[in-house]
């Protein structure tokens, strides 16, 4: 389990993460969701002890990172492929990870086997492509045998074969028991691989919750009406949490489904002409949530 | 243990640290072919005169050390590092230690090499190794190497880029350190006190291992006695060595 308690970390005059709690429960993907520069790397980079918190605290199975002996077999981390060495070997790179953590040298070939990089082993680091790289990193985290798993953007640049691999991947270590920590900036992919999300923005808590409840609220859809008597229609949409919006000859409605309109129009026999519902995409519910804490606008 | 173990694997599956130890073996084995063999007589040729070279690969053996840990923050391996090792000061030190042995290794692998190759082409002249101060202008060469591989990991550590690591300290040694001798007044006092003028001190002391040409490069003006000098330049690398560990327990990896 991963537990931070009011992580906040400030460079200069910026607030990168601000007063962040939140816990990550073991046998299941977690996904770390957010804009680019709301701080998921900075949090990692918290919990895994490479960077001071200006506040707060991060425990991984109830403690920081350095008090963790032989940390690479309580907490395997990737987050960022190119932190190898251009001229080592893959062997050589794994070799003095797990002899740094009292592990056999009998696991290097074995994690080797298992992101399929055996036949490379021992070719220079730096040839490798970004899906090897990726894969080199995934074995560098599962040396140790690690009940927490942290993966920054694990799938960024990778192919769809990849993608594919590193989802399934991700859900075959959720089975076995063990805590999945991953971030990204994609919610379309995060409804794919996290059952359950932590969503930041600007550095602050957005939301904690189910995957499935997080996109059921986030794309919440709005309905298009067109009725003949549009104004009998709008004093009858009044109500809690409803707004209704003109848009080109009739409006749209957010708060409340198709049905319940269509029900309340009958009740005071009003005219529909139209009643479709707008399916939002999940960028566009991402972005509805997190719109206003985008760090770097594009305008 | 496990971490000179996990530092030797590091260092020597890299390449940098061979080419480091190649070029620091043909530069001062080479130079004392290049002094030995222009003598005019084999008399002219000491033990003194056999180590030309040492300055050059002093100028190296920073290279290869600051290199060792530049490296580290160059391609983010640093970070993978204190993910398998999360205590920074060991790591640190068992760095330096293992930077330190591979220096100390080349410099009496040099240092006899070039004896060894003065002998070859003065054979008349007299190279044994008959006094203390002989043994020490030799043998001694490893271990300023290793006291200076110390300071290159820690002022590695503390700058972090390779060329801004390495530029200072041939800056400092090479050129800095010389030239406060030109500072009226106080140079000369100043200069005394300079890490590698008194490293000379314990390497030539009064010249001793020179013999009648005293041949070799300036001797040191350093007052300290040979062994004190040691321990002071001991003491200024292990002082550098504390400060880089210091902040790199506070820093932001």
């Amino acid at each position: 389990m991963i537990e931070a308690k009011g992580l906040t970390k400030r460079y200069g005059d910026t607030l990168a993460v601000n007063d962040l709690s939140f816990q990550v429960r073991s046998g299941t993907v977690t996904g770390f969701l957010g804009p680019n520069g709301a701080g998921k790397s900075t949090t990692m980079r918290m919990i895994l002890g490479l960077d001071r918190p200006t506040k707060g605290v991060a425990t991984v199975n109830g403690k920081r990172y350095h008090e963790l002996r032989h940390a690479l077999s309580t907490v395997g981390a990737l987050l960022e492929a190119k932190w190898v060495h251009p001229n080592r070997s893959a062997r050589a790179h794994l070799t003095w990870l797990a002899r740094a953590n009292g592990i056999s040298k009998s696991r290097v070939d074995e994690v080797l086997d298992i992101v399929g990089l055996t036949s490379v082993a021992n070719k220079r680091a730096g040839g490798y492509s970004l899906g090897m790289s990726q894969r080199l990193g995934i074995a560098g985290a599962l040396l140790g045998d690690p009940e927490v798993l942290l993966f920054d953007e694990p799938v960024n640049g990778l192919d769809p074969e990849g993608i594919l691999w590193m989802r399934k991947f991700m859900h075959r270590l959720a089975d076995e028991g063990r805590t999945v920590f991953v971030s990204s900036h994609l919610l379309s992919e995060m409804s794919l691989t996290a059952n359950e999300l932590i969503v930041i923005g600007k550095g602050e808590l957005v939301a904690q919750s189910s995957t499935a409840d997080f996109v059921a609220r986030a794309t919440e859809q709005a309905v298009r009406v067109r009725s003949p008597q549009l104004s009998l229609l709008k004093d009858a949409l009044t109500s809690d949490g409803v707004t209704v919006r003109d848009e080109d000859d009739g409006v749209v409605v957010s708060g409340m489904d198709s049905e319940t309109i269509g029900e309340l129009a009958a009740k005071h026999s009003i005219v529909l002409h139209e009643l479709s519902p707008q399916l939002g995409s999940l960028e566009q519910a991402f972005m509805n949530l997190t719109g206003d804490t985008v760090e770097y606008h594009a305008h | 243990m496990t971490l000179l173990a996990v530092e030797r694997i590091k260092l020597l599956t890299t390449r940098s640290p061979w080419w480091c130890a190649a070029v620091t073996l043909a530069i001062v084995i080479g130079f004392a072919a290049l002094i030995t063999g222009t003598m005019e007589t084999d008399a002219q040729v000491s033990v003194g005169s056999s180590q030309f070279g040492y300055g050059f690969g002093l100028a190296v053996i920073m290279v290869l050390a600051a290199l060792s840990i530049t490296t580290e923050y160059r391609f983010g391996t640093i970070k993978t590092t204190f993910l398998a090792v999360p205590n920074r000061p060991a790591v640190l030190l068992a760095k330096a230690a293992v930077v330190a042995l591979l220096a100390l290794v080349i410099g009496e692998l040099a240092a006899f090499g070039a004896l060894g190759v003065s002998v070859l082409l003065a054979p008349s002249a007299d190279l044994a190794l008959n006094s203390g101060a002989d043994w020490q202008q030799v043998a001694g060469i490893g271990g300023i190497y290793a006291l200076t591989a110390v300071m290159g990991v820690a002022v590695g550590a503390l700058v972090r880029h390779s060329a801004g690591a390495i530029s200072l300290l041939l800056i400092y040694a090479m050129v800095a350190e010389p030239l406060v001798q030109i500072v009226p007044r106080i140079g000369d006092d100043i200069y005394k006190w300079l890490p590698f003028n008194v490293a000379e001190k314990f390497l030539s002391g009064d010249g001793a291992a020179r013999g009648a040409s005293q041949a070799g490069p300036p001797l040191s003006t350093s007052t300290l006695s040979p062994w004190l000098a040691l321990a002071y330049f001991a003491g200024i690398a292990v002082a550098l060595l504390t400060a880089a560990i210091l902040v790199a327990r506070r820093r932001d990896a």
